[in-house]
């Protein structure tokens, strides 16, 4: 050891520093803490030969050991996959009442219904199917094109305005590109107004009521109905109830039939295999608003809102 | 590094009775860069250390046998009288069974042992590093062991000495056997804490129990080996942070180990039929230092490394009997009694004083409120969640739905038939294809578990727009228990 000076009290070696007087003592570490530091030392140099440490060039060492974070999420995920085969499996033939009537089976399909969900259908439809302007609210119980779940399942399948050849498929012409003149669509805006539950707080003007009423019934009578209870297998929505795809202003209901705006849903049928899909229908069916699957051998349809939670309005 | 001179040995003069102990943690002899001492604790005989061997036998019992207990909680149920369920996420302790949502027992319980240690300081000192802890006990039980095979002080002292031989690496081979396969248990006896202890005891010897089992067990099987083993005292004077603490603890009421300096000093050797006149009782014959496990020197005062495990108390009293003084020379004895003998007045132990009994009174407090609250405690409660997305539904006929998700749960063993009310929103009402003529839905809540129920409520149109305050309440069909959570109806304006 070289000559180094000593504290007089302490006994300590100094650094030799020195600051107005006060001098610093080199005050050893503590044994134990020294053999820490060298221990970590030692671990990391048997961690870069072990594991995947370096990088170099386009690559990295990749360690003895060869462990690989992708590879492993990539099990994990296949695993999980295989894990819930079964249930899927199950899924793909069970109708909503087999769901409903087996627990298990039923927190198995809202869980991977609303995951599905989640990922592809609340971009438009929104977090628990809240709807937007223009996307249809899917908790409520208003369906364009039906609410039983074989009726989601199918608009699952083959989409609206799609490119699948069966998709389901409704055109509202844009009244307001030279079909009709504009006094006449503000006819037929108080019309729709004055035989929809809107009115209660719209109150139509009567007497362009009165002139729309012709008007519609040439018009918009066809896919709509005479009553505007709308046609779910034209996908005409009904226009009694106060609940609107573009908008529920004067001016929104005036705009919709001025432009006959549609939406696209794209067909999931080729995308997600039979037991997803019904995981997804029983998923939205269960939002809220879903309604019993109609007895196979439908009698002669009766022109009023089929919905089981709640009776049509009327006026 | 300059040699620290060791105290004179004394042993010449005191005949037998004296060692050549040094003690090697004290102040004087410590020096910062200095390597650890071995120390040689003699084995001391006595009160204390009676009262240290049962204390040993009884918390080593009480950590081995506890996980093998079985408590029955009927059929399929689990049968271990004290286990964390991590998985289950549930804490039996005998009749006790917890749920997540009430660790404020497990708070509850450190309190309770919060204040019990402030409580034993304030009135004996540290008792819980003398007797309870274990790193004291184990330490404890290694230097038995060590005993067994090596000898007392003198002989170990002698062993380490010796050149290599088939004798020493025999003995030393055997302690560490020994010393290995208590860690070892010791490891294994605390997985059995969080599964059930035969069936992993069984997994742990075919090598089917989990990685993480094995982990742990290797985990504490090395801490145990290495801090009773090899660095015992050092735990107590470098890594623990009770000792620091300790000094705020307690006061010059307390009791604690203490040399009666008043009465030992001018210490000096005495040889038979010496006078007692004019010296002190103390023959510094070093047999307090010899027994200390932290080795020190009592007679230094009080000292950071005093963990008060009294074996100094044996030590002396069984010196003082043979040169026929009396006991208590080292004693459990205060502060405030020390100035008291020096200031002429007579030494009187205050064991109650505001202190103890704030502590006293704040351990029952804390204690009924817990024995309170467990014999009082609900088995059934509720949560409600509601949709946030979207926050209401306008549905075709105008009225308004908000959906919510009931956490039913059954915190008893076997099922039972709920029914589900809402109340506090007149208008309202629930909705779903069983919904009874009062409004009720009946639901099964699964035994010992949460049942998740999805619920829809429907107000008229008629309801003015904004946030309505709105109750669920559970009742037990069979029971009549209530269990009851606010919650919220939200009617917005225009969708
Ligand atoms: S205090 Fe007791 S044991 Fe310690 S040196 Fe003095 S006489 Fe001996
Ligand atoms: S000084 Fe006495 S009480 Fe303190 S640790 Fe040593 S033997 Fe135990």
């Amino acid at each position: 050891m070289t000559n180094r000076e000593r504290d007089e009290v302490s006994g300590t070696e100094t650094t030799g520093h020195e600051w107005d007087g006060l001098k610093e003592l080199d005050t050893p570490l503590p044994r134990w803490w020294l053999f820490i530091f060298y221990a970590t030392i030692v671990a990391a140099i048997i961690y870069w030969v072990l594991m995947p440490a370096w990088p170099i060039g386009n690559g990295y060492t990749k360690g003895i050991l060869g462990w690989s974070d992708r590879a492993n999420v990539a099990a994990d995920v296949q695993g999980l996959r295989s894990a819930r085969a079964p249930m899927f499996e199950r899924l793909a033939t069970a109708t909503s009442t087999d769901i409903a009537g087996d627990p298990e089976l039923q927190q198995f399909a809202r869980a991977a219904g609303a995951s599905v969900f989640g990922d592809y259908c609340a971009t438009c439809h929104g977090a628990g199917g809240a709807g937007a302007p223009g996307f249809p609210v899917l908790a409520d119980d208003v369906w364009i094109w039906g609410g039983a779940m074989s009726d989601i399942e199918r608009t699952l399948q083959v989409g609206i305005r799609s490119d699948h050849p069966d998709t389901r498929m409704s055109l509202m012409p844009a009244f307001g590109s030279g079909i009709l003149s504009a006094q006449q669509i503000g006819d037929v805006t108080e019309y729709v107004i004055s035989i929809s539950a809107a009115n209660n707080r719209l109150e139509a003007n009567t007497i362009a009521a009165g002139r729309g009423a012709a008007v519609y019934q040439e018009q918009c009578g066809v896919c709509h109905g005479a009553t505007g209870a709308g046609d779910r297998t034209l996908g005409a929505p009904s226009l009694v109830d106060d609940v609107w795809l573009y908008g529920g202003s004067r001016a929104e209901i005036r705009r919709q039939i001025e432009l006959g705006r549609g939406g696209v849903m794209p067909a999931w049928g080729e995308r997600f295999d039979a037991g997803t899909l019904r995981a997804l229908a029983y998923y939205v069916h269960d939002l809220g608003g879903g309604e019993a699957d109609a007895p196979p051998p439908a009698p002669a349809a009766a022109p009023v809102e089929p919905s089981q939670t709640t009776p049509a309005p009327l006026r | 590094m300059s040699k620290v001179t060791l105290i004179p040995k004394p042993a010449a003069q005191n005949g037998e009775l004296a060692v050549d102990a040094a003690p090697v943690n004290s102040k004087s002899y410590r020096e910062l860069y200095k390597k650890r001492e071995q120390i040689y604790p003699k084995l001391a005989h006595g009160v204390f250390r009676n009262l240290k061997w049962a204390a040993m036998i009884v918390l080593l019992a009480i950590y081995y046998v506890t996980p093998w207990l079985r408590w029955d909680r009927g059929a399929g149920r689990v049968d271990q009288a004290v286990l964390v369920d991590f998985e289950h996420s549930r804490f039996y302790f005998f009749f006790i069974e917890l749920w997540p949502q009430e660790v404020y027992y497990i708070t509850g319980l450190l309190i309770l042992g919060a204040f019990g240690i402030f409580l034993s300081s304030a009135m004996f000192g540290r008792v819980w590093c003398g007797y309870a802890c274990p790193q004291t006990v184990w330490t404890d039980l290694f230097i038995y062991v060590e005993r067994l095979f090596e000898g007392d002080r003198n002989a170990r002292m002698r062993l380490d000495k010796a050149p290599l031989s088939l004798e020493k690496v025999g003995r030393k081979a055997g302690k560490h056997i020994v010393w290995l396969m208590i860690a070892a248990a010791t490891g294994g006896a605390w997985v059995f804490y969080f599964a059930d202890a035969p069936t992993l005891f069984r997994e742990l010897f075919t090598g089917t129990a989990s990685t993480s089992a094995y982990l742990f067990v290797g985990i504490l099987t090395f801490t145990t080996y290495a801090l009773a083993g090899t660095m015992r005292e050092q735990v107590c004077t470098y890594m623990c942070p009770w000792p620091r603490i300790q000094a705020a603890m307690i006061d010059k009421d307390a009791l604690s180990v203490t040399y009666r300096a008043d009465r030992g000093e001018p210490r000096s050797p005495h040889k038979k039929n010496d006078t007692w006149e004019g010296r002190g009782d103390c023959i510094d014959c070093h047999q307090c230092v010899a027994v200390c496990p932290q080795g020190i020197d009592i007679r230094d005062g009080d000292q950071l490394e005093c963990i008060n495990c009294a074996l100094c108390i044996d030590a002396c009293d069984a010196v003082m009997d043979k040169v026929g003084r009396p006991r208590g020379l080292i004693a459990y004895d205060s502060y405030a009694n020390q100035q008291r003998r020096q200031s002429g007045q007579h030494a009187s132990y205050r064991l109650i004083r505001p202190r103890t009994i704030i502590y006293g009174v704040l351990l029952a407090i804390v204690g009924a409120v817990m024995l309170y609250g467990l014999s009082t405690r609900d088995t059934l409660d509720l949560n409600v969640i509601r949709d946030r997305s979207p926050p209401f539904v306008r549905l075709a006929d105008g009225s308004i739905r908000n959906d919510y998700v009931v956490k039913i749960m059954n915190m008893t063993d076997r099922p039972r038939q709920v029914a589900i009310t809402i109340a506090g929103l007149t208008a309202a009402r629930l909705q779903a294809p069983n919904v009874s003529a009062e409004g009720e839905i009946v639901v099964t809540a699964q035994a010992d578990r949460v049942s998740a129920v999805r619920l829809h409520v429907i107000a008229p149109n008629t309801l003015s727009s904004g946030s309505h305050d709105l109750t669920f309440t559970l009742r037990d069909v069979e029971t009549g228990d209530l269990a009851a959570s606010p919650s919220a109806f939200l009617a917005g304006g225009e969708q």
